[in-house]
């Protein structure tokens, strides 16, 4: 089930910064998480904030290792906008999801998990289980 | 009987509307949103109809499919995953046909604002897009001069209305008194579809 294969990781927020820094972030937390494939797609393509659809699809294609792909999304159009391409049917790799999840606590926890060569049930029930982590 | 040319006028014809009115839509997202929708959709709309011209298709169908792909790609905010479900799933659900009747027009508009109200979560009376699309398609078999008095009564009625979707909803009771701008793009949408009828065979 978890051959060399990693899942790939798409971090989609309304900010370029916030989506380059989350993975960095991630990465830097996440010990091994050197080979995950992952990749930030944040604002528009023209620098500003919102959400493109485009970065998203390049973003995708480029983390796919055929393990599949999970998406981590910050609010509003970044959500939409991943469910719409979803649902298009041909805008992203086959195996990507979109995982619902606490967009920092998530990408920490996904890019961890994905570097253990875990499969994308795990990297999303990884991310997923964030939530539950309470600070007070 | 309605045909690929018309949908391409119908798709022209908002263009041209969210373009002019694309201050006032900006205006309403002011106090209640982030003051980007009449920038986002006139991007969005233009692109549509440049594409449109360019590539022809020549079914409704495939203008619609290609108007709503058009616009997740281009418009960068809510409204665009929100509008091009709305115009592709439309598409899809008049199938390769030629022409189409105002009858099957009418049931694969209320397929779109379906998949809208899947996609965003909204029910009617959430101060949304949805406010001024459902009492459209309930109207549409009237015709379209009915669908575009509801659209437009319904989009006037989000005013007294708290949010409870989207970014205007963390406003909580200050979101009562604004004119929802997402009903009232929606509301051109459906009065361009008048337009697009009346501009037949000019």
């Amino acid at each position: 089930m978890s051959d060399e294969k990693l899942v790939g990781i798409v971090l989609v927020s309304h900010s370029a910064q916030v989506a380059a820094s989350v993975a960095e972030l991630a990465r830097g937390l996440a010990g091994g998480g050197a080979a995950v494939p992952l990749a930030p797609a944040g604002g528009t393509e023209g620098g500003g904030l919102g959400t493109s659809s485009e970065l998203i699809a390049a973003a995708a294609a480029s983390v796919d290792r055929g393990a599949g792909v999970a998406v981590l999304t910050d609010l509003g159009s970044a959500v939409l906008t991943v469910k719409a391409l979803l649902a298009e049917g041909d805008e992203l790799p086959a195996g990507t999801r979109l995982v619902d999840a606490p967009f920092v606590e998530g990408a920490v926890a996904a890019v961890v998990t994905a570097s253990t060569g875990a499969d994308l049930d795990a990297v999303e029930a990884a991310a997923a289980e964030a939530y539950t982590y309470r600070k007070v | 009987m309605l045909d690929a040319d018309f949908f391409r006028r119908w798709m022209t014809a908002t263009a041209a509307s969210v373009s002019r009115e694309a201050g006032r839509l900006t205006d309403l997202d002011s106090p209640i949103g982030d003051a980007d929708h009449g920038a986002n959709l006139q991007r969005g709309f233009t692109a549509v109809a440049a594409t449109l011209e360019k590539e022809a298709p020549d079914t409704p169908g495939a203008v619609l499919t290609l108007a709503g792909r058009q616009l997740i790609s281009t418009v960068g905010g809510a409204s665009g995953p929100l509008y091009g479900t709305l115009l592709r799933r439309t598409g899809k659900a008049l199938g390769d046909a030629a022409e189409v009747s105002e009858e099957e027009f009418a049931g694969a508009l209320r397929t779109g604002v379906d998949a809208v109200m899947t996609l965003g979560g909204a029910a009617p009376g959430d101060k949304t897009m949805i406010d001024a699309l459902v009492p459209a398609v309930d109207a549409l078999p009237e015709g379209f001069a009915a669908a575009r008095a509801a659209a437009e009564a319904g989009a006037v009625a989000t005013t007294p209305l708290q949010a409870r979707k989207g970014r205007a909803s963390y406003l909580g009771e200050r979101s009562i008194g604004h004119q929802d701008p997402g009903a009232t793009s929606s509301a051109l949408l459906v009065a361009a579809l008048q337009e697009a009828a009346e501009a037949d065979g000019e």
